[in-house]
């Protein structure tokens, strides 16, 4: 599909962050799916990038970081230019598990992210209308990005960096372990490198939590049919993340597989 | 308008384009995107007697104009796809071809007399390069192929076409020996044996550390495969090996190809396959070509 950019900003050094116009994509997009957009840069495959937000219906949002001479080139585009865009694609957050069983459970949901994982957790915070919680872990200080956008949307903003240069000085993981021991929490989800949502699935599972997860691969065709972007199951089944997924349950990954 | 069927060993397509084998599923996906009913056939993933999970990811990796896929044929068995998804596939008015893999000759035989006559036609995968056993093995070995030909052929209640690996020294003597096993049609090319390294973590991108290379880097070589084959065998060739678009199609053709398969390029454009059958009719006809068959082959050598 052909969409025109309509607006492009520079989060930092190598992360940019892209609204398309796609009436047609944006009625269809949930939280947690994902784009797979052609770039230049003599690359040959999509790059699948996670959907941050979808605006009035009428816009997509993507945000993503060069990671090579594919991102680079789409980093290149110019508001006005047309990108080839195929999407929505995979699944999105089950929301169902975030609403209150009755008037009497107040049960927190949380939300945690991890560097170039918090994008997709944006446009979940706002459909869960201000809700949830939002715990995000960065690098440093000069990753630490997009607070101010989900300080609105969030009921508390919990941000942590590895060197300590801003909020709590260690991992996202460890904050998440002091909400679930002092907070009734019902769900958790979260998107991120691999061994934080390892460690965050491994939480919610001592607790008893539901916890989604926003798996990543290597992909091909992003619609299911190459198979090659699997991610194994409990049981040894090997699920396509592209078509499966995106988002699982935390519980039902292998880990280690 | 001309003439796009072709009739390939006694089954005829409404137009010369099928879906290269792994890179369509079972076609459910696609049919989001497109009327299956458009094609002149859909090749189908790979289907073996007994389910198969395949490689550990990643499974893919980017190349130079191409990808590296080390799948392992994974699919759920022939006895799942008749149940659950056969019934669903002949809503569409098109050709089945179901590809078969196995590891031991017993096994190729197995999903064949499964299969039996519910699919149109059977391709025999003796060129798969990501399995241990089977696969590129028996693919490589002109007496392997014949062999194995010979035993499918026995057991298989449709037309047999035998699926070529572009892994050996005379792609020729291995479509003689699938003739000679009594192959009714061949196909080429499978992918070629590859491997990709990351720099930085200097290991192979594939967890499987190699992989067959598709897409148009391999183009040249399936189209000189092609030609090959055709000078070797009266066989009808089903040509493949990155095809992208109608000119890459043509040239298959002229080098003596009866019909051709779309793949990889389905990966970054779902409607490549459409595209290709579309561009076809409209060299065909802005040539003043009644048919396919005028074409085939027509290549003339310098």
């Amino acid at each position: 599909m052909i969409c025109e950019l309509v607006s492009k900003a520079k989060l930092t050094a190598n992360i940019y962050d892209f609204t398309v116009l796609s009436p047609e994509m944006a009625a269809k997009a949930v939280p947690g799916q994902f784009v797979h957009v052609l770039c230049e840069g003599g690359t040959y495959l999509r790059r699948p990038i996670s959907i941050a937000d979808i605006i009035d219906k009428k816009y997509i949002r993507f945000i993503f970081e060069v990671r090579g001479k594919g991102t680079a080139a789409l980093a290149e585009s110019k508001v006005g230019d047309e990108l080839d865009v195929l999407g929505p694609l995979g699944n999105g957050f089950i929301l169902s598990d975030a609403e209150p069983a009755d008037e009497s459970d107040d049960g927190e949901v949380v939300l945690v992210g991890g560097g170039i994982g918090i994008f997709p957790l944006l446009g979940l915070a706002k459909s869960l209308n201000g809700r949830a919680s939002v715990l995000l872990g960065f690098r440093n200080a000069d990753a630490v990005i997009m607070t101010d956008e989900f300080e609105p949307v969030t009921k508390n903003v919990f941000i942590s960096t590895d060197d300590g240069s801003m909020g709590y000085h260690g991992f996202i993981t460890d904050i998440l372990k002091n909400i679930v021991e002092s907070n009734k929490v019902k769900a958790i989800f979260t998107c991120g490198p691999k061994p934080m949502m390892k460690i965050v699935s491994e939480i919610a599972r001592e607790n008893d939590i539901l916890c989604q997860v926003s798996m990543e691969e290597r992909m091909g065709c992003g619609v299911g049919a190459c198979v090659t972007c699997t991610c194994t199951v409990k049981g040894g089944e090997r699920r396509r993340v592209c078509k499966d997924g995106p988002i699982f349950y935390g519980e039902e990954v292998e880990w280690d597989g | 308008m001309a003439d796009l069927k072709v009739n390939i060993a006694g089954v005829e397509w409404k137009n010369p384009v099928t879906t290269a084998s792994g890179t369509f599923g079972f076609g459910r996906e696609y049919s989001e995107y497109f009327d299956l009913s458009g094609l002149g056939a859909i090749c189908l993933k790979a289907l073996s007697a007994v389910e198969r999970r395949g490689n550990e990811s990643p499974r893919i990796a980017e190349t130079n104009q191409g990808i590296l896929n080390s799948v392992g044929l994974q699919n759920p068995g022939a006895e799942y796809f008749i149940e659950y998804v056969l019934p669903w596939l002949r809503n569409y008015d098109t050709k089945l071809i179901a590809n078969l893999a196995g590891s031991t000759i017993e096994d190729y035989v197995e999903v064949t007399q499964i299969l039996g006559d519910k699919v149109d036609m059977l391709e025999l995968n003796i060129s798969c390069p990501n399995v241990k056993e089977g696969g590129m093995a028996f693919g490589t070995d002109a007496k392997m192929v014949e062999k194995v030909t010979k035993s499918v052929k026995r057991a298989a209640k449709v037309p047999l076409i035998v699926k070529l690996s572009p892994n050996v020294t005379d792609i020729a003597e291995m479509a003689r020996a699938a003739e000679a096993g009594g192959a009714d049609a061949v196909s080429l090319i499978n992918t070629l044996l590859g491997m990709k390294i990351d720099i930085n973590t200097r290991k192979p991108v594939l967890k499987n550390n190699m992989g067959g290379l598709s897409g148009p880097a391999v183009m040249p070589i399936a189209v000189r495969m092609v030609y090959q084959v055709r000078q070797a065998v009266k066989l009808p060739i089903i040509g493949m090996g990155g095809i992208t678009t109608a000119e890459d199609a043509i040239e298959f053709f002229l080098a003596g190809a009866n019909a051709v398969a779309v793949g990889t390029a389905g990966l970054v454009d779902p409607y490549a396959w459409i595209k290709v059958r579309n561009g076809i009719g409209d060299y065909l006809d802005k040539n003043g070509f009644a048919s396919i068959n005028d074409i085939v082959g027509k290549v003339e050598m310098n």
